[in-house]
């Protein structure tokens, strides 16, 4: 069982090598002429204002903390979901109480207005 | 005779014995060079995909596409090819070197490590893991940080909002995805994804109809095609998280983009339209192959089209689609899921019964979803159609003498 | 010294330079994405001691939304680009002293230990251990009330998390 892990491991190696390659053969072939207004940040053509940091908004935080419990249910769910044939009626109803308990959480969540974008 | 890839990685095996090398050295070597293969064969891939989708948006929009490069426009990719080479890759006053440079690299790393374990033909499977479904949502997660190093490394606050929000796109849009990808995995007992090929002698689109719809859009978000391509909104924010990026760097980015939804048409037609099974797909592999490239062909195309017609979302319409819409409804599909698999498996029911069944669940589920939605916003602003009186157009004008 | 072995040279030596940049390098944002390499090796010791459920499921979970969240939260704070202070202050030779010794402490309990050097536990080869785990998982001999009692917690995580980050 090892061999299919050790063949994802060579596969990562060829992933990054063959793009790496193809991202540093431009160096020899493209042209090579830095001047200070070509590097400037790019604002629509205009001078840059400020430093280059965001307003907090905590919305990304919130979905970014929502999707993290989703995540973990789904990942205690997959187990589940591999064994199933081996369960009785009464398991699958286990998972499904996992489910619906999750679901009211999301839907707490919808009524406290978490899930709003404004 | 049906079978060439193996029979070619066998005399590439025995060359290499007949050098001397040691039989570890051999059997690493051989694998190292088939990962290879697959990954120039995926970027080779996009080449042709460029040509292919700007033919079909060409005549979806009636319009020829590109047809001067060559007989009707096929050398156009390679021409391309050769101008995103020669293009200068400018680094931006006070980026982060190193991360501005390894974020291309991840992002299409993170699409090529989808192709290890999808089997394209009975006996041409990169690496038959356990847990095959778990994987490619572990390697998705990658290239989310690789767009968050790219929007950050470019020193610029409009990359990085831009990386902000395509971040919070992608990771809203990965709950339901994840939560559908459980119901192939229900369905076939594994996760393994060539034994969920195995088990679909009848595709799983027709017993879980609904998952492969909810599976389908979550992943054009997820890659950032239109309608939910607030992530380049080319006309918008320009580009993006990827505006500082130019030459090669960009072009890591946009084949990272193509290889991605081919990828995703790989995803549907193995987990969703029976992968390589066919008639005669066992005895002659090659047949498997082709049946598999018809199918994510097949996937491609959809997606495709449904780019090419719809409108862009608006980033709070698009969250509230997910969170208020599609995650309770995976939610609910799965439960359904689950409860009737196992009531037909305890009563014992036929397999023309479980498809038949398992079908009109998904059905009620879906006419269900239809009305709680008309109760629940019958009135919407902008549905108001409002009533003209019919009124006479050709007639003469009321005299205007003065 | 089996391939085995080589590998898991490897991926430890990767994993630990990783977590020793993790708390050494001056920027956070780096400091982060060292933490990403770290979590990538912890995944594939997981793999070399044959728990490939537990590997994927590291990479998604920590990689994919924990070391989102966190560079989340390093991103979206200010004046977090260059943090120029000294790493360390003057007391650093008294501080890396007391961690060899705690660390040389540690070795010699582990080597006088009994569960070093022993086997993987032989599992049946024939059952799939994602199969056996879901079983475990819900069986009401085994682990039915932990996993329900997760759902819960893991409903006032959320609970909690949109109380504590949501000021309107």
């Amino acid at each position: 069982m090892l061999d299919n892990w050790l063949y994802i491991g060579l596969f990562i190696i060829a992933a990054i090598l063959i793009p790496a390659v193809a991202v540093i053969l431009p160096r020899w072939v493209a042209p090579r002429k830095p001047n200070a207004i070509k590097q400037e940040t790019y604002e629509c053509g205009m001078e840059t204002v400020g430093d280059a940091w965001v307003q907090f908004k905590v919305q990304y935080y919130i979905f970014a903390l929502v999707f993290l419990i989703f995540d973990i249910e789904t990942v205690f769910l997959f187990p589940w979901a591999v064994a199933y044939d081996k369960l009785p009626m009464f398991a699958v109803m286990e998972g499904v109480i996992f489910i619906a308990i999750l679901l009211a959480g999301l839907m707490y969540a919808w009524r406290k207005g978490a899930l709003e974008w404004a | 005779m049906g079978d060439p890839i193996n029979l070619i990685s066998q005399w590439f095996n025995d060359l290499l014995l007949g050098w001397g090398l040691g039989e570890k050295l051999v059997a690493v070597l051989s694998l190292f060079v088939g990962a290879a293969i697959l990954v120039t064969a995926s970027l080779l891939t996009v080449v042709v995909l460029i040509w292919v989708e700007r033919k079909i948006a060409g005549r979806l929009q009636d319009r020829i596409g590109p047809n001067r490069a060559g007989p009707f426009g096929l050398l156009q990719p390679i021409a391309d090819i050769i101008k995103i080479f020669t293009k200068e890759i400018t680094t931006p006053d006070g980026a982060d070197k190193v991360a501005f440079n390894i974020a291309p690299v991840l992002a299409i790393a993170s699409v090529l490590l989808i192709w290890a374990v999808i089997p394209m033909a009975a006996t041409v499977v990169g690496s038959d893991i356990n847990v095959g479904v778990l994987y490619i949502v572990a390697v998705g997660s990658l290239g989310i940080v690789a767009i968050l190093m790219a929007g950050w490394s470019s020193n610029n606050k409009f990359a990085l909002l831009g990386a902000f929000r395509a971040v919070a796109q992608m990771v809203s849009y990965e709950v339901p995805m994840v939560l559908t990808l459980l119901i192939p995995v229900l369905l076939a007992r594994s996760m393994g994804i060539n034994d969920i090929v195995q088990a679909q002698s009848t595709w799983f689109i027709v017993i879980a109809p609904l998952a492969g719809l909810i599976f389908l859009i979550t992943s054009m978000a997820e890659v950032g095609r239109a309608p939910f391509d607030l992530i380049e909104a080319e006309s918008e924010i320009v580009a993006g998280f990827h505006v500082e990026y130019s030459g090669m760097a960009f072009g890591m980015f946009y084949v990272s983009e193509f290889l991605h939804v081919w990828t995703i048409g790989a995803l549907i037609a193995t987990l969703f339209l029976g992968g390589w099974r066919g008639p005669g797909a066992e005895t002659w592999p090659i047949l498997g192959l082709f049946y598999f490239y018809i199918k994510t062909f097949v996937g491609y195309f959809l997606i495709t089209w449904i780019r090419l017609s719809l409108p862009r979302v608006r980033i709070d319409q698009l969250l509230s689609f997910n969170w208020k819409f599609l995650t309770p409804l995976t939610l609910v599909i799965l439960i359904v899921t689950a409860i009737v698999d196992k009531a037909l498996a305890i009563a014992g029911a036929a397999r023309w019964l479980y498809v038949l069944v398992m079908l009109a669940a998904n059905v009620l589920v879906g006419w269900g979803t239809m009305l709680v939605l008309k109760t629940v916003e019958p009135n919407r602003p902008g549905r108001v159609r409002q009533e003209f009186p019919p009124r006479p157009v050709a007639v003469a004008p009321e005299a205007a003498d003065n | 010294m089996s391939g085995l072995e080589i590998v898991f040279l490897i991926v430890a030596a990767m994993t630990l330079s990783a977590a020793f940049m993790v708390v050494t390098t001056q920027n956070l944002v780096h400091g982060a994405l060292w933490l990403v390499l770290t979590l990538f090796g912890v995944a594939a010791t997981f793999v070399l001691l044959n728990a490939t459920f537990l590997a994927v499921v590291q990479v998604v979970v920590y990689i994919g939304a924990i070391a989102i969240l966190l560079i989340f939260a390093i991103m979206l704070t200010r004046k977090v680009m260059q943090d120029s202070t000294s790493q360390t202050n003057a007391n650093w030779i008294v501080a890396a002293l007391l961690g060899l010794v705690l660390f040389v402490g540690i070795a010699q309990l582990l080597r006088k230990s009994s569960a070093v050097g022993m086997m993987m536990p032989a599992m049946d080869a024939a059952v799939d251990p994602v199969v056996q785990l879901g079983e475990v998982l819900v069986s009401p001999n085994a682990y039915v009330l932990p996993f329900e009692v997760a759902s819960v917690l893991l409903l006032a995580a959320l609970i909690g998390s949109i109380v504590v980050a949501w000021k309107k």
